[in-house]
């Protein structure tokens, strides 16, 4: 087997005196879905940040095609791999065309500002979110839900083998969740980007992650195929949660049933 | 979304950035028409009008005229100063104002005023210089010690951010004006100096000035621009702009370093001239958008004009009497609270 592109080793990370993630290893498959479950709290976010070089780590190092990705040069890395922060925030009056155009800076110099090839990337960008209609558009006048497509079409627009989503689906209705991680299981299936992101919604997460990661106070505690990660006893442990898993009737995937208090006693 | 990532001919996209970039060209071509416009202003108009076609035949085939004398050693040096200043003030204030994210952020906010006063008045007072073509060399010193000193007790482990630099700049601009009062108290000539050097004026300075300060202005600039992509990617958050590649320390470096040249040279030559800074970027910003590398030429030529045609209008209100300062400060606060009013400060 080969040497996995992203790979986070013994990392530690943290903010100020709090350390979150401490001696964490994760080997990211290539060409592959890897999804991060968890508790807030538990580091999923944080962890994304360290493996994007969004944020440095005390110790231990983040390797992209096995050298420390702190020490590439960060446009190098830019090239390679797409971060998308939780709830970015865009000025007022940037219009989508604009904030998309803004994800091809790595592929630009002070001397070659436009190329036609940035300009066909930032087209199909647009176009593959359904975002082409609203070009001319400002982003803060935009619902929470094209928001959103308009930065994911922006780090689209970077043209990455490899794509970091902090939690790409928050503030959406299910239907455009549904689209946005089908566009993500088609970036995967017909070019074979390498996704990570971070999910809340657990029976999406099992639906669309080839890799399910499960984090518990900043350490990985369970790492496999959806099946065998998600069971009764993780998400008890996990997420203190009393849950019922049965066979997904449209997917075939996991599909948790949380236990409600007040439905507790009837079973 | 549509069903497979086969590229969707529809071009929709590219029109709307074709469209955004011919408005653009559009406004910083009539604003350079302006500027043409209204340095003809400022050579012609004042306490003595010149016809255009005299100003035309001091400035190509001058013949010692009072007319030739009036153009060429009042009104040029104002001229060029203006253009400098008003420049380096809107390129500045469009700067800082992307640096800290922050609507209100005056150029001034590094320090840089109270550093060239101090540097002005010491000048003045220990120094006994009162040639203004000297003075500013220590104006110009006194900005950059101001900037460095800020920039030094902003950064905390992190780096600078925006906020711990505003904070540094609030406390050494404060400590500043203390000492500066307590210098002009007990001195009477520093005390005119600091006076007529506060006011904000472009009159009274020699060509030599301009030249002076010329070096640091054109590296001011440069810098500005260079800086324009790494503001844009600042303007999406810290983390997005290090996602797209950018040292965010380096970035806001070299932003640091062109406001710093830029307003320090221009208010050491013309003391602290209000308000271009913080209203010139926002009427900028309504012309071309939140993109700097558009907004900051235009700021920069939106405040030489602003400066331009404040010189003027109070020379025609007043004579020569009427600094650019006072007036701008006159007509630049209400013009900003109809700008606040009327559209709101965007957020940036």
């Amino acid at each position: 087997m080969t040497t996995p592109r992203l790979q986070a080793e013994h990392v530690r990370l943290g903010y100020d005196e709090r350390i979150v993630v401490d001696g964490l290893n994760l080997d990211v498959a290539d060409e592959s879905v890897t999804v991060i479950i968890g508790p807030n709290g538990c580091g999923k976010s944080t962890l994304l940040r360290g493996m994007g070089r969004l944020l440095r780590p005390r110790s231990g190092s983040v390797l992209l095609d096995g050298k420390r990705i702190d020490r590439l040069p960060t446009k190098d890395v830019a090239k390679a791999v797409g971060v998308l922060p939780q709830t970015p925030s865009a000025p007022a009056g940037l219009t989508v065309a604009d904030l998309v155009a803004r994800g091809r800076q790595p592929h630009q110099h002070w001397y070659r500002q436009w190329s036609s090839g940035d300009e066909e990337a930032v087209a199909h960008a647009l176009s593959v979110t359904g975002m082409s209609a609203y070009a001319d558009r400002a982003v803060d006048e935009l619902s929470g839900g094209q928001r959103q497509r308009a930065w994911i079409s922006m780090t689209l627009a970077q043209e990455t083998s490899l794509l970091l989503l902090d939690e790409p689906i928050t503030y959406l209705d299910l239907a455009h969740q549904v689209d946005v991680l089908d566009l993500v299981h088609r970036l995967h299936t017909e070019r074979g980007t390498t996704v990570v992101m971070v999910l809340h919604d657990l029976n999406l997460a099992a639906r669309y992650a080839d890799t399910l990661v499960a984090m518990h106070d900043g350490a990985v505690v369970s790492r496999g195929t959806p099946d065998e990660v998600l069971t009764e006893d993780l998400l008890s442990d996990v997420f203190g949660l009393d849950a019922k898993v049965v066979s997904d009737p449209v997917a075939g995937t996991p599909l948790v049933l949380p236990i409600s208090a007040h439905l507790r006693d009837e079973l | 979304m549509n069903a497979t990532l086969a590229a969707d001919p529809a071009p929709t996209g590219r029109r709307a950035l074709h469209r955004r970039r011919t408005r653009r060209l559009l406004c910083l071509v009539t604003l350079l028409g302006a500027l043409l416009l209204a340095s003809a202003a400022s050579l012609a108009y004042g306490a003595h009008p010149v016809p255009f076609d005299a100003v035309w035949q001091a400035l190509v085939a001058p013949a010692g005229g009072e007319d030739d004398i009036i153009v060429r050693s009042l009104r040029v040096p104002r001229t060029v100063l203006g253009i400098l200043a008003g420049l380096a003030l809107g390129v500045g204030g469009a700067l800082m104002q992307g640096h800290t994210r922050n609507p209100l952020a005056d150029p001034g906010l590094l320090g840089v005023n109270q550093g060239a006063a101090l540097g002005v008045v010491t000048a003045v007072v220990v120094f006994d210089v009162t040639a203004l073509g000297s003075y500013i060399w220590f104006g110009f010193a006194g900005a950059l010690v101001a900037a460095v000193l800020v920039f030094v007790l902003g950064t905390v482990r992190g780096g600078a951010t925006p906020v711990t630099l505003a904070l540094a700049g609030a406390a050494v601009s404060a400590l500043l004006y203390g000492l500066i009062s307590a210098i002009v108290l007990t001195d009477r000539q520093g005390m005119d100096t600091y006076r007529f050097w506060h006011v904000g004026s472009i009159a009274g300075r020699e060509l030599a000035v301009a030249g002076q300060l010329a070096p640091f202005l054109i590296a001011g600039f440069v810098l500005a621009l260079a800086n324009t992509p790494g503001l844009n990617s600042l303007a999406l958050g810290e983390d997005v702009s290090t996602a797209l590649g950018r040292n965010v320390r380096r970035t806001r470096l070299l932003g640091i370093v062109a406001i710093t040249l830029l307003v320090g040279a221009a208010v050491s030559a013309c003391g602290p001239i209000a308000f271009v800074g913080l209203l010139v970027p926002h009427i900028a910003r309504v012309l071309t958008g939140p993109d700097y590398r558009w907004l900051v030429p235009c700021a920069g030529l939106l405040g030489a004009v602003l400066v331009l045609l404040a010189d003027v209008l109070g020379r025609l209100i007043a004579g020569d009497t009427l600094e650019v300062g006072i007036l701008l400060a006159a007509v630049g606060a209400p013009g900003f609270i109809h700008l606040v009013r009327r559209r709101g400060l965007s957020k940036i």
